[in-house]
């Protein structure tokens, strides 16, 4: 009777969890094992010893170690520097706030073309910060790396936050706890789930970043996502790029495990409520000056771009703006079309990574009756991480020769660059989203249930209202993901179409009267248009709440 | 308990589904994909894989498309290795019918994977100059242009410091700090310098990068960030007036009729792209077509101002700033493209030893 009910159980979480694992194995798990594959068994035997010969490499052992110290430190400065943000962006009030939530996502969008030439341009020794010496160090490696990703720890733990119940804080305080012991006592235990949900996501994008480590390290640091893509892009040795691409998935399925521990929630039974966001007060003085530094970091690069769009040969001048407009034997396609393009796939890719991150989010997050039930949840959670954590250009390649004819010719279809993008993406969803639903008190539901309310409707009078706000935060992401440029879709741009970041890569590509103007004044209309979808998001999101 | 809702949430989400049904999926619904299919004699799509710098004016597409009946497809990304790495995956089963982009320091890769057919499209006057010593049939030249070191002028004028002119100076000490490049492993000018250096240093080509480093020589990972930021005349601050950029630049610094800076002529390396038939092409016809295209006067002379290089075919005009200030060099250095890809990863790996020490 009993092990019946539980293999329905397992059978309805593997129903909902068919899609998402029928659109992962197609586009992710199918291109990485062909090219493993071609890796592995280069003349159809198996070849180990070539593989154990690439980890004996020094400088294998060098790529990597550089690749876990520079994603573990840039992890870390993210966190300690996102968490004061949060608390400011989601837990006060002041005006501006809408407007600096969108702006933090801005980095996000940016290519690293562009983010490398406009970190350089403050760096290198002629430019304003050239005295700090830090053009082509580690440290600026580290801060390129915080730049990007503090965005990420802001807005994953602050939707938490937001959403958590104030009242265990408030009724320690008048216990007279002082405010650092409510913080370590009651606040971050409750968001513990959220940041080590976000610190996980944020090492594997850190750990396979690598335009960035490229241009800012001028090439005297590789990582393992760096060497692999000289392995695959420029020598053709798949089988030391496979060796590699083991290596990362050894390093992804070991976070898994730790962070999986870390993660468990603490309190299941904690409500959830927004509390009243109070004003921004004096006593919030040491985490606004702590939080200068993330801002500061953020909108001094931001700040520099701009600047260099409107700055040509030694004057103020919008003319690299009205270039953009006219379309010219180099570009492929005016500003206008191609932002139109990037619009378009970044709402097909969001919507497809918040329908898979549903899923997702629902199988992983409910309450397990049995070990193997819990086994499989934990397993289908880790396995929809992979995509961040195992390099874009071996899933680039991989779609080229594994989608490849009937019944999956699907390499040219116009749906392979958002579904890419999606994939990217549904980390993020899913971890935006996992830890909101992984609190709610599976009682109510069942509450819900015994009152006769159809499952349905369970969903959206317990599920939806707590899931609403982080779903929001993490169509924002979804969105900006698919806005910059993520490596596997690169590798599958259509020219018919290009998006405007292909615009920005063609531009700074060769000299030219005006070109590095307008790839500056092309990723600030790219920033600017990322700004305004945040900010509508933003608006959309307060206007849409009661008080739950 | 709860406030009521503001009626506007619900018009706000009718507003945002709206959007999103508008324009979702429908994204490439007008693209030149659509089933074109009329019953002409020569038809369908003919696909073109190349990189990203391809680049042709639309007229000249359209032209071809009336010409032939056929229509026009571009597959592009990455760069010529990348280029050369998909095809070399792909052969059997190619993304499309006719590739273009591939260069003289990855022809030999291409060849040896039998990526190409034999073309049989004839080479006009000129073009031949280019061809390659092995695989001539199969892979066509289509243009050329120069890797050369670049010196912006005005710099040297204004500091009283005579410019250098060869390979030798760089590593002179008047020129300490002055010089930027961008790295052999991640950018194809980079790799076509370290070529440069092999070709002209023979075996002991390490000890003159030594002595590069040793004399303060940056190193980038793209063209772009050399250029852009590190070069005097790149519209930033940068602070070094030699930079490696290619023979072509100098027509696009010119202010008031001069150009303010000049590639070293003695300096150079010389790059060919090729086009060819692929081997499994579904449009052989085609991509035979979109070859003679290519080598026409018109497509020849677009190409400076599409894509930054110079005609194969002679007797094809040059726009004005080029014919006055792309001089090109006339005994580039250059290397057998077999001999580069059989030591392309020895050599980058002695590189990285040599720049990272």
């Amino acid at each position: 009777m009993r092990s019946r009910a539980e293999g329905a159980r397992l059978l309805t979480l593997l129903g909902l969890a068919a899609l998402p694992l029928v659109v992962l194995g197609v586009f992710f798990v199918l291109p990485v094992s062909g090219m493993l594959a071609r890796g592995l068994w280069p003349d159809g035997s198996l070849d180990l010893a070539g593989v154990v010969e690439v980890f004996g490499r020094p400088r294998v052992h060098r790529v990597l170690w550089f690749t876990l110290w520079s994603a573990g430190l840039g992890t870390l400065l993210s966190v300690l520097l996102g968490l004061p943000v949060a608390h400011l962006l989601y837990r006060r009030r002041f005006p501006g706030r809408g407007a600096l939530r969108a702006a933090l996502l801005v980095p996000f969008v940016l290519p690293t073309v562009v983010v490398g030439v406009a970190f350089r341009r403050l760096l290198a020794t002629g430019g304003p910060l050239g005295g700090l010496g830090l053009d082509g160090s580690a440290a600026a490696i580290v801060a390129a790396l915080v730049f990007f990703n503090v965005a990420v720890v802001v807005r994953a733990v602050g939707s938490t936050w937001e959403s958590l119940d104030p009242r265990p804080a408030e009724a320690a305080a008048a216990l007279g706890a002082s405010p650092r012991q409510v913080l370590w006592t009651v606040t971050l235990p409750a968001l513990r789930p959220a940041v080590v949900s976000a610190a996980s996501v944020v090492f594997l994008f850190c750990a396979t970043a690598f335009g960035v480590v490229l241009t800012l390290g001028g090439l005297r640091y590789s990582t393992v996502e760096t060497e692999i893509y000289l392995l695959t892009t420029n020598l053709l040795d798949l089988q030391a790029a496979a060796a590699l691409a083991l290596l990362q998935l050894v390093v992804v399925v070991a976070l898994l495990l730790v962070t999986q521990r870390l993660r468990r929630t603490a309190d299941p039974a904690r409500e959830h409520r927004v509390g009243h966001a109070p004003q921004l007060g004096r006593r919030d003085l040491p985490a606004v000056l702590v939080s200068l530094v993330p801002l500061a970091l953020v909108v001094v690069p931001l700040a520099g771009l701009v600047v260099g769009s409107v700055r040509v040969e030694g004057e103020w001048s919008l003319a690299a703006y009205r270039a953009l407009t006219r379309p010219t034997a180099v570009l492929p396609a005016t500003v206008q079309d191609a932002l139109v393009t990037s619009l378009r796939t970044a709402v097909d890719a969001t919507w497809m990574s918040l329908l898979l991150g549903l899923l997702v989010a629902a199988v992983v997050t409910r309450r397990s009756r049995s070990r193997a039930e819990r086994r499989t949840r934990a397993l289908l959670d880790g396995l929809f991480m992979l995509p961040l954590g195992v390099s874009a250009v071996m899933v680039g390649f991989g779609f080229l020769i594994t989608l490849d004819r009937p019944p999956l010719d699907l390499r040219d279809s116009p749906l392979l660059v958002p579904i890419a993008q999606a994939l990217v993406a549904l980390p993020l969803v899913v971890r935006t989203l996992a830890p909101a639903l992984g609190g709610i008190d599976d009682r109510q539901r069942q509450a819900a249930a015994s009152l006769g309310a159809p499952p349905w409707r369970v969903a959206l009078t317990v599920d939806l209202p707590v899931v609403w706000r982080p779903l929001l935060a993490a169509a924002g992401f979804a969105f900006a993901v698919s806005l910059g440029e993520f490596g596997a879709t690169s590798f599958l741009v259509r020219e018919d179409h290009p998006t405007l970041p292909v615009v920005i890569y063609r531009l700074l590509g060769r000299p030219g009267d005006l070109n590095a103007e307008m790839a500056l004044a092309a990723s600030v209309v790219l920033a600017a248009t990322t700004a305004v979808v945040m900010l509508a998001v933003e608006r959309l999101r307060v206007r849409s709440l009661g008080a739950w | 308990m709860s406030h009521p809702r503001p009626r506007r949430t619900g018009l706000l989400l009718a507003v945002a589904a709206l959007a999103l049904a508008s324009c979702s999926l429908t994204a490439e619904s007008d693209g030149p994909s659509a089933p074109a299919t009329s019953g002409e004699a020569a038809g369908g799509p003919v696909v073109l894989v190349t990189h990203e710098s391809f680049a042709l004016p639309k007229k000249l597409i359209r032209a071809f498309e009336a010409a032939t009946g056929y229509t026009h497809e571009v597959r592009a990304n990455g760069d010529a290795g990348t280029l050369t790495n998909k095809l070399v995956l792909t052969q059997g089963s190619p993304t499309g019918d006719v590739a273009f982009g591939v260069d003289n320091t990855f022809a030999s890769r291409a060849l040896d994977a039998d990526v190409f057919d034999p073309a049989d499209v004839a080479l006009p006057p000129g073009a031949e100059a280019y061809a390659l010593p092995e695989g001539g049939d199969r892979l066509l030249p289509i243009d050329s242009g120069s890797v050369c070191v670049n010196i912006d002028t005005t710099w040297f004028r204004s500091h009283h410091v005579t410019p250098p002119a060869t390979l030798a100076d760089l590593t002179e000490p008047a020129y300490r700090d002055l010089f930027v490049t961008p790295g052999a492993p991640t950018s194809s000018p980079g790799m076509a310098f370290l070529l440069t250096t092999i070709a002209a240093e023979g075996d002991s080509w390490p000890d003159y990068w030594s002595a590069l480093m040793a004399n303060g020589t940056r190193i980038t990972s793209g063209w772009s960030d050399a250029y852009f930021v590190d070069f005097t005349q790149g519209g930033g601050d940068g602070t070094r007036p030699i930079v490696l950029s290619y023979d072509s630049s100098p027509a696009f610094t010119v202010k008031n009729g001069r150009s303010t800076t000049k590639a070293l002529l003695d300096t150079c390396f010389q790059q060919v792209e090729y086009a060819g038939v692929l081997a499994g092409a579904a449009n052989p016809a085609g991509a035979r077509a979109f070859l003679d295209f290519l080598l026409s006067p018109e497509v020849q002379a677009a190409l400076p101002e599409s894509m930054y290089v110079f005609p194969v075919r002679d007797g094809v005009e040059l726009p004005a700033d080029w014919a006055r200030f792309a001089k090109r060099p006339t005994s580039p250095y250059s290397l057998d493209p077999a001999e580069v890809d059989a030591h392309r990863d020895e050599w980058l790996t002695t590189w990285q030893d040599v720049t990272t020490r």
